[in-house]
Parts: C-alpha cells; sequence; structure tokens
C-alpha cells in the first residue's frame, strides 16, 4: 500500500508514479505544468485523469475521425451522454460504457457498478432513465471459470437493473476464445428529456456552491481508472479492491431526487461522480465552465477513518453526484435529498482563478491549473502495422465448407451459444418495468414506446468481432450496417449511435491498427447511414497471458418510429403469407459460424459490404414497412438464411414455412453475405411490396403447422419438425451451463 | 373512486400503476409518499411493485413497520380496497395483512415473462369481471414469489375461497400454485404477477384491465346501494 508520506522528492527518485500508471515523459510534462514536483495526492490526480479511461489519450486522434453532426444532433461526445431531438419537444439520450476489467475480477460487482454506472450518466443529463441494453462477450461455455462469469455477470446486471426500476430490453452476447480471460461487460442506457430540461456537468458562476450528494466515500475503487487502463495481469485477483460495489437502491433513490432537482433554477450543473470519482467530476465541470474549484475534503462525507486526500479524490464508491447551486440557494436543493433519506453537503466553491485546489485538514493539498487535468492531457499518435495475418487472409480464397447433412448442420448452428436463445439470459431481467416495451429481448431491436405520444424507440447493440478480426475496415463498416438493419427492421428509421470500443493493447502497432481501420470503417458507414456517433467509450488493454482480444467495437443505435403502426415484429405472424428474402447469397464464409463449426477457425476474408446497396436496401425497406405491406422483417446474420428463417418460426405460433430456393445449397442456407433481409408480405400486398423493395424475391410461403422445409434446385434439403428445432435452440445455453467441464 | 398509489424509498412499478388506472382507465389517482397521512381521503389503496428499502433484511420487511402500513391496515380494516403486487404483495405478508409468505423463486433466479394464470375466484371485488376457470395472461417479474405457507392455512384458504389467482405451469415453486390470495373479508388482495403490465394490447396483453375495472364497478355498485 502506498502511502501518503511519501514526498515530492521521493516519488521522482523512485519513480512511483510508474506505479500509479504515468510514464517518464508525463512526469515531465506535470513538473512542468506545476513548474514543480507535484505531490502525492497531485501525482494521482494526474494519474487518473490522464489514465486512457478518463483522457482518451491514445484514441483521441481516432475518434476524430467520427461524424457527430447532425440537424438533430442536441448533444455530441464530451458530455455525461449524448443527445438527439426526436420531435415534440423530446430527446433520447444515450451511451454505452464499458465495465471490462472489473468484471473480469470480480464479476457480479463489475457488471453491477457498470449498470449503475451508465444509468447515473443518463439522469446526470436531466433525463429519466427509460432502457438499459447490453452487450457481452464471454470465452466459450467449456470451462469453469467463464460459467462463473457469465452466470456472475448476468447476475449483476439483473440484481442492479431490476432494483433501480430501469427495464434491461435487450442485448447481445457472443462467446469466444479470445474473451476467456478477459470478458466485455458493455452496458448501455437510454434515457427520454424534454428540451428545456437537459442539465450539463458544469460549474459556473464565481462563488457558487458545490454540493456533494449520496452516500459517503470510501475505499473503494481507488485507482479504477487506472486499473481499467492497464493489462489484465494474471495477478488481476488483487486488484479485487479496485472493483466498486453498487447499492441499485441508492441509485433509484438519487434518481428520483435528481429528476425533481433539475425543476429549480437554483440548479447550475451536475455531474455524476464515475470514473476517478470526486476528482474527474469536480475538474470536468470547472473546466467545461472555464471556471475554478476549491474544495474542502474535511467536509466530504466518509464511510471510513483517517481517510488520505489521496483516497478520497480517487475513490469510485457508487452513486454519489456533484452539484453546482447557486450561492444561497442550497438549502431547498437539500430539502429535496433529504426527502429521498440522501445526504447533500457543501463541499466547495467555484473560484474565478482556474485552478483545482484541494484542502484537507487546515492545508492546501493538491493546487493544480484545472484545464491541465481534462484539456492538456498527453495526445499519443501511436504506430500502427498492418497485421501480419491480414495479407494472408486476404489471399485465401473464398471456399465453401463442406456440409453433407444441411439439416444436421442447421441443428448444431442452431446451439452454438452465439446464435442460440439467450433466454436463460434475458428471463433474469426485468424488462418490462416502466410499460413502455413493445419488444423486448430477443427481437433484433427492442421497441420502447414514448408514452402520451404515437412514437417509438428502437434500440440494439451489434458487433460481430470475428468479421472486425479478419478485416477491421470492412468489419467496422458491417458491425454498423448491421446494427441499421435491426433498427430498420423494426420500422424506425436509425438516428444515431454510441460506440464502445473494445481493443487489446495499443501501444502494439498491429492493435493499434486494428482500432485505426475499425474506427474508419465504422465512420464510412454512418456517414453512409446517416447516423452520427453522439457519445461513447473506450476500453483499451483488453487482453490477457499476452493474448489480446478480438477487435470488438459495440455500436448502440438508437431509431425512431415516427408512428406507433410502423411497429413491425421479426417473427412471421400468419400461415399464407409470403416469404421474401432481400438480397443474394455469395459463397463467403469467413469469420463465419459455419467456418468455425467446419475448421475449428475463423480465417479468409470478411464477407464484403457495398454501403451503396445496404443504404437503398434499408431505405426501401423501410418505406415498404412504413407503407404497411410488411408483416415482419428480420436480419440475415450469424448462421445464414437458414438461422434467420428458423428464428422467424421460434415465437410459439405453431406457423412453418416451405422454402424454395436454387443455387450452392451450402451457400443458399448458411453464407453470411451482408445487406440481406428476410420479410413477410400478405398475398393482396405483393405488387405493392414488389414494386416498392427491388432486390426483393419470392422464396416461399408461411404454413401451419409446425414443419420447415427448404428445398433447393427442386430438391428436398431440409425437413425439419419446428418444436424440435425450438427446443434445441431454447436449450443449448441452459445444457453448456449444466454440462461438467 | 380515488386510487392512492403508494410509493415507498425503492417502489418502481408505481408510476406504471399510476398510469395505468389513471391514464389508461380514466379513473382519479394520486402517488402518495410514504410519509403522507391522508390516506383516509381515497377509496382504493394500491401497494405497488418495486424493491421497497432495496429488499433489505427481507423483500417488504422495512416497509411492513412503516407508518404509512398502520394507516393501510386501518383503511383495509374499514372495508376499503387494497392491492399488493408484487413487492406490494411481499409487503402485505410481512405486516400481517394476508397469511403466508414469499421465498425465493425454486430456481434462485430472478424471472420475467408472460404467465397464464386460472381465476380461482371471481366472486371477489377484485375479479368479477373475469369468469371463473378463466385463462388469463399477466406478466411476472420477481425473485421472490414463491409463495409458501403451512398446512393449516392453505386448508383455510381453500375452505375460505380466499385463493384468487393460480399459474396454468408453476414458475417459481408456489405452494399450490397460488399466485395471488383475498384475505377473509374479501378487500385485500396480493399477487406477484402484474395486472398495470397488462391494461395494453400493444404491450402484450390486456386481461388486467378487468381488474381494475371490477374494483371500481363494486366500489360505485356499493356506494349505490349505500
Amino acid at each position: 500500500m502506498l502511502q501518503t508520506e511519501i514526498s515530492p522528492e521521493q516519488i521522482e527518485q523512485d519513480k512511483v508514479y510508474q506505479e500509479m500508471g504515468l510514464n517518464d515523459e508525463e512526469y515531465e510534462m506535470i513538473k512542468g505544468i506545476l513548474k514543480r514536483r507535484p505531490n502525492f495526492t497531485e501525482t494521482g490526480i494526474f494519474s487518473v485523469m490522464w489514465s486512457e479511461h478518463c483522457s482518451y489519450k491514445t484514441s483521441k486522434a481516432l475518434l476524430r475521425k467520427f461524424p457527430t453532426k447532425g440537424k438533430n444532433v442536441l448533444q455530441g461526445p464530451g458530455e455525461g451522454a449524448g443527445i438527439i431531438d426526436i420531435g415534440d419537444n423530446q430527446a433520447v439520450v444515450f451511451k454505452v460504457e464499458s465495465h471490462n476489467h472489473p468484471s473480469a475480477v470480480e464479476p457480479y460487482q463489475g457488471a453491477a457498478t457498470g449498470v449503475g454506472g451508465i444509468i447515473r450518466d443518463i439522469f446526470s443529463m436531466g433525463a429519466r432513465p427509460i432502457a438499459s441494453m447490453n452487450s457481452l462477450r464471454f470465452g466459450n461455455l467449456t470451462n469453469e471459470r467463464t460459467k462463473y462469469l457469465f452466470t456472475e455477470v448476468v447476475a449483476g446486471i439483473a440484481g442492479y437493473g431490476n432494483c433501480v426500476g430501469v427495464p434491461t430490453v435487450g442485448g447481445e452476447v457472443q462467446f469466444d476464445d479470445s474473451y476467456e480471460e478477459n470478458p466485455l461487460v458493455n452496458a448501455m442506457a437510454i434515457g427520454l428529456i424534454n428540451h428545456d430540461e437537459i442539465q450539463k456537468g458544469i460549474a459556473a458562476g464565481i462563488g457558487n456552491t458545490i454540493l456533494y450528494a449520496g452516500p459517503p466515500t470510501g475505499r473503494d475503487g481507488i485507482h479504477g481508472a487506472t486499473f481499467a487502463s492497464d493489462d489484465l495481469g494474471e495477478d488481476a485477483a488483487k486488484d479485487r479492491p479496485a472493483v466498486q460495489v453498487g447499492d441499485p437502491f441508492m441509485e433509484k433513490l438519487l434518481i428520483e431526487a435528481c429528476l425533481e432537482v433539475i425543476h429549480s433554477d437554483a440548479l447550475v450543473g451536475m455531474q455524476d461522480m464515475g470514473a476517478a470519482g470526486l476528482t474527474s467530476s469536480a475538474s470536468e465541470m470547472a473546466s467545461k465552465a472555464g471556471t475554478g474549484m476549491e474544495m474542502n475534503l474535511d467536509l466530504v462525507p466518509q464511510r471510513e477513518q483517517n481517510m488520505t486526500a489521496y483516497e478520497m479524490m480517487l475513490s469510485e464508491s457508487q452513486e454519489r453526484m456533484l452539484l453546482c447551486v447557486k450561492r444561497g440557494r442550497t438549502k431547498e436543493i437539500i430539502e429535496v435529498f433529504e426527502k429521498y433519506g440522501l445526504k447533500a453537503v457543501p463541499v466547495g466553491e467555484v473560484i474565478e482563478e482556474k485552478v483545482f485546489r484541494i484542502k484537507h485538514h487546515g492545508e492546501v493539498v493538491a493546487n493544480i491549473p484545472v484545464d491541465s487535468l481534462a484539456e492538456d492531457a498527453p495526445v499519443y499518435h501511436l504506430p500502427s502495422k498492418e497485421a501480419a495475418y491480414f495479407k494472408e487472409f486476404q489471399a485465401m480464397e473464398n471456399k465453401t465448407p463442406d456440409v453433407e447433412n444441411h439439416g444436421g448442420m442447421l441443428k448444431k448452428l442452431l446451439q452454438q451459444p452465439t446464435i442460440a436463445s439467450k433466454e436463460w439470459v434475458y428471463d433474469q431481467y426485468d424488462s418490462m418495468v416502466q410499460t413502455n416495451t413493445v419488444y423486448g429481448p430477443g427481437s433484433d431491436a427492442a421497441v420502447i414506446r414514448i408514452k402520451g405520444i404515437d412514437k417509438a424507440l428502437a434500440i440494439t447493440t451489434d458487433c460481430n468481432s470475428r468479421y472486425i478480426y479478419l478485416d477491421p475496415e470492412t468489419g467496422g463498416k458491417i458491425a454498423v450496417a448491421e446494427a441499421a438493419r435491426n433498427i430498420v427492421c423494426s420500422g424506425a428509421k436509425p438516428i444515431g449511435l454510441t460506440d464502445g470500443l473494445n481493443f487489446g493493447n495499443p501501444t502494439n502497432p498491429e492493435i493499434f491498427w486494428q482500432m485505426e481501420k475499425s474506427v474508419e470503417g465504422m465512420s464510412v458507414a454512418c456517414t453512409a447511414l446517416g447516423t452520427p456517433v453522439i457519445s461513447g467509450n473506450v476500453s483499451l488493454y483488453n487482453q490477457s497471458k499476452g493474448k489480446s482480444i478480438f477487435p470488438t467495437p459495440v455500436v448502440g443505435m438508437v431509431g425512431l418510429h415516427e408512428s406507433l403502426e410502423h411497429v413491425t415484429p421479426s417473427f412471421f405472424q400468419t400461415a399464407g403469407d409470403l416469404v421474401y428474402v432481400i438480397g443474394e447469397a455469395n459463397p463467403e464464409f469467413g469469420g463465419s459460424e459455419l467456418q468455425h463449426i467446419v475448421n475449428g477457425r475463423y480465417e479468409g476474408k470478411a464477407p464484403a459490404i457495398d454501403l451503396e446497396v445496404e443504404a437503398i436496401r434499408q431505405k426501401q425497406l423501410l418505406e415498404a414497412i412504413r407503407s404497411g405491406v410488411v408483416e415482419s422483417a428480420h436480419d440475415v446474420a450469424e448462421g445464414g438464411l437458414a438461422v434467420a428463417l428458423a428464428e422467424s418460426v421460434f415465437a410459439g405460433k405453431g406457423l412453418g414455412f416451405t422454402i424454395g430456393l436454387s443455387g450452392d445449397a451450402t451457400v443458399e442456407l448458411f453464407s453470411e453475405t451482408q445487406s440481406r433481409f428476410v420479410v413477410t408480405v400478405k398475398e393482396e400486398k405483393r405488387a405493392e411490396f414488389e414494386r416498392l423493395v427491388e432486390d426483393a424475391k419470392l422464396i416461399g410461403i408461411v404454413t401451419a403447422g409446425n414443419t420447415l422445409g427448404v428445398k433447393v434446385n427442386e430438391e428436398d434439403i431440409l425437413n425439419e419438425n419446428v418444436d424440435e428445432l425450438e427446443k434445441l435452440w431454447r436449450g443449448a445455453i441452459p445444457c453448456l451451463l449444466k454440462s461438467k467441464a | 373512486m380515488k386510487f392512492a398509489v403508494i410509493v415507498f424509498p425503492g417502489s418502481n412499478c408505481d408510476r406504471d400503476m399510476y398510469h395505468a388506472v389513471k391514464d389508461v382507465l380514466g379513473a382519479e389517482a394520486d402517488l402518495v409518499w410514504y410519509q403522507s397521512s391522508n390516506l383516509k381521503e381515497y377509496d382504493g389503496i394500491l401497494l405497488p411493485g418495486g424493491f421497497s428499502y432495496g429488499d433489505y433484511l427481507r423483500s417488504g420487511a422495512v416497509a411492513a413497520t412503516s407508518d404509512m402500513m398502520k394507516q393501510i391496515k386501518e383503511q383495509a380494516k374499514a372495508g376499503k380496497p387494497v392491492l399488493g403486487v408484487c413487492n406490494g404483495f411481499q409487503i402485505l405478508t410481512e405486516s400481517g395483512l394476508l397469511p403466508g409468505a414469499l421465498m425465493r423463486n425454486k430456481n434462485l433466479s430472478f424471472m420475467c415473462h408472460q404467465e397464464n394464470l386460472i381465476v380461482e375466484n371471481n366472486e371477489t371485488l377484485f375479479t368479477s369481471g373475469y369468469e371463473k376457470g378463466e385463462v388469463v395472461k399477466f406478466p411476472i417479474a420477481h425473485g421472490e414469489g414463491n409463495y409458501f405457507c403451512d398446512e393449516k392455512t392453505l386448508n383455510e384458504l381453500k375452505t375460505n375461497n380466499q385463493i384468487v389467482f393460480t399459474y396454468q405451469s408453476n414458475p417459481n415453486g408456489s405452494t399450490h400454485d397460488i399466485a395471488g390470495i383475498v384475505n377473509k373479508e374479501g378487500n385485500v388482495l396480493g399477487m406477484m404477477p402484474h395486472p398495470e403490465r397488462a391494461v395494453e394490447k400493444l404491450l402484450g396483453s390486456d386481461d388486467g384491465l378487468r381488474l381494475f375495472q371490477s374494483v371500481i364497478q363494486n366500489w360505485r355498485n356499493s356506494y349505490v346501494t349505500n
């Protein structure tokens, strides 16, 4: 344990700053800024604020490539969360955030506090959180450790989300060996706000009071941001104290209190104490307002005795907020918090001098130019080098894996945990509280109606990291396009996205190349599909034992239904409906589920994507949905057309289908060619649908009964019992969890 | 008829309950903070779901000791309808207004999905709008909905016709498939499934509408005959 007695001289001499995650150059920069040696507390403050988690020092240059503007964007990246106008004086607020490293060492609390943190980002903007989503990655469910991580992460999300009363309406879970020791837990939250209630995290107005609200500060989560910005070492378990402990009951009270407080004109700004706790919230609020701040740590509520300034400034105790309140008006704000049994106490004030000054026991323990923490953090342009495997993969021919028994292969595919039903997961989430959930987990996109007006929101999280590993640029385009496809299938127009960038160690030039290329691919797709990036998060150093995770830039996308009548299910509805597929299948199996089953690895080229074609098809399908000619729409993704068709009848409606295709059976059924959709249409709407959607091809009909039949070139290739397939698909994950490794 | 929707710290289905009775049914309703003392102004009391006091100690246990519960007991004694849903049901058993207890689900996990319920008793003021034996679809969302009571209590529940709803396919291990019961007097109903989440077809079911309509109708009838 580091001791506060360590003098500035000793910090320099013994390079104590390195233990906190600062390198020699950064330490020299700090000396330059302060024109003296930093003391222990100051060194800690710089180290968390300049960590990747807070400063984006290695990713900033890349993030600038994202298109962040649009006519409806009210708030882009830089605040707690981004905001998009949806008309009627309302706006949607959303952001995704990672909690990977904490979840690797303490999965329940790591995941729980991930949910709590992202929800705070939403209500700190003044918005009521209306839904949560998540994007999870684990190793394959073949060893006890992975099963433990998976089970506990899900329990942590459920435990927090259910109690706090925000429905978990969807998400995605994928399994690959590369995540075995470094699972990914990305949580997204969505809020709804009236334009005139938007809050900002600013500490403006010289002399105004800084209020600390929420439970007292303890020693939990100290240096969490730094921990999150480093490799997950073999001794990661010793970092368990760096994981915070969540209290969803406290958060629920905090939500209600904060949403009441925003109606008071005494409030100037508020921000949650997230990563780097008091340090980041206070210094960022001052920096954004162009002011300074003076805080007295003796006034900060403390849960433990004899806490040092260093500990208090770096603690990541949960469910805490920092507010800037007009001078002399604190009483009315404090009373609101007291109604909910919460403490709110003045801890400092806004000052003119642009410094961040911390006092403790009557002494100044930190005195730092405020902008140096938030804005003067170093920006690195790291070297990038094309990954060695890439050329090799690009040189490989597209080869169709050998499949003899297509029915047997379909059964295998449906039981791959990435494809299999996630009911075991989402049944544990309260997906319906707040009574807005039209389509919850299990749909292409979740659909949340907005009470009082004829509108709904569609939400999805997507990222096929196998494609991104094979070809980061193409894979990045696909991640955005697939998310948009899911939104469009539900009948909504994509309006924007938040990105959760999860990568390995950026100082490895090949990893940095993956980052660079996938961000480029995503940016191009965002522009092509009209979805600005309004918020996001970067999580680096996701590796263990020297092996990097698959590059995983998660896309959390939101769409707007301009009428509830446009809301479209992803399941087949009625016998007799015509089945169409939009787009053709090519022999593309790089990164596919089939390739993994047959060859045991991912290799070759990722499926190609033409963003112009993608945009046209999405536009035409949406137009058809809005014209009322579409009964159901589902995108073709992992496992190809056969899986998409099968999933369309797994809804307990007693339906099957008869499909006729022509071409190579394996390609037609299992290829993961992009920009494809399965759509059903009523016979009488046939002509209108075909006029609206150029690339749609009639392939069959929805039938009553439980037979799934597919002919290819007039030959029976699939003739399966729907109930039997559904049982396999639903049972796969519970079965893997029960089986002994 | 004017409803009070009781809000404890940690209640999280309070706004849903309010929306159901006020916006969907068009009845009068207020959200009533647990520190209020004006409960007698209301004609019906709705105890919504959620995690009052974070479910700390035991779900419903802390709320059961509140001053608000004293008021609710008085109003229940006076014959006013009291409906407790989910955490509301847990509070009702913890406070002794209803017999039995709610334990952790048999599989030890929280569960959330639609369930089919059988209306066992349509002679209560909450269920007169249903047919006896009718199957209705309500969502459940709970971690501790496994209803338990001893043999003697179960026999009493049966004898007095206090079992109002049962699960068609028992999800949580409840004794006798019990999903909802009334007190002997018939004016206090506790149930784990959420009728307030089943008032709009758009969200999957509107089978819960008739529960609230029954309460309102019976209140009107009593008002006329009195």
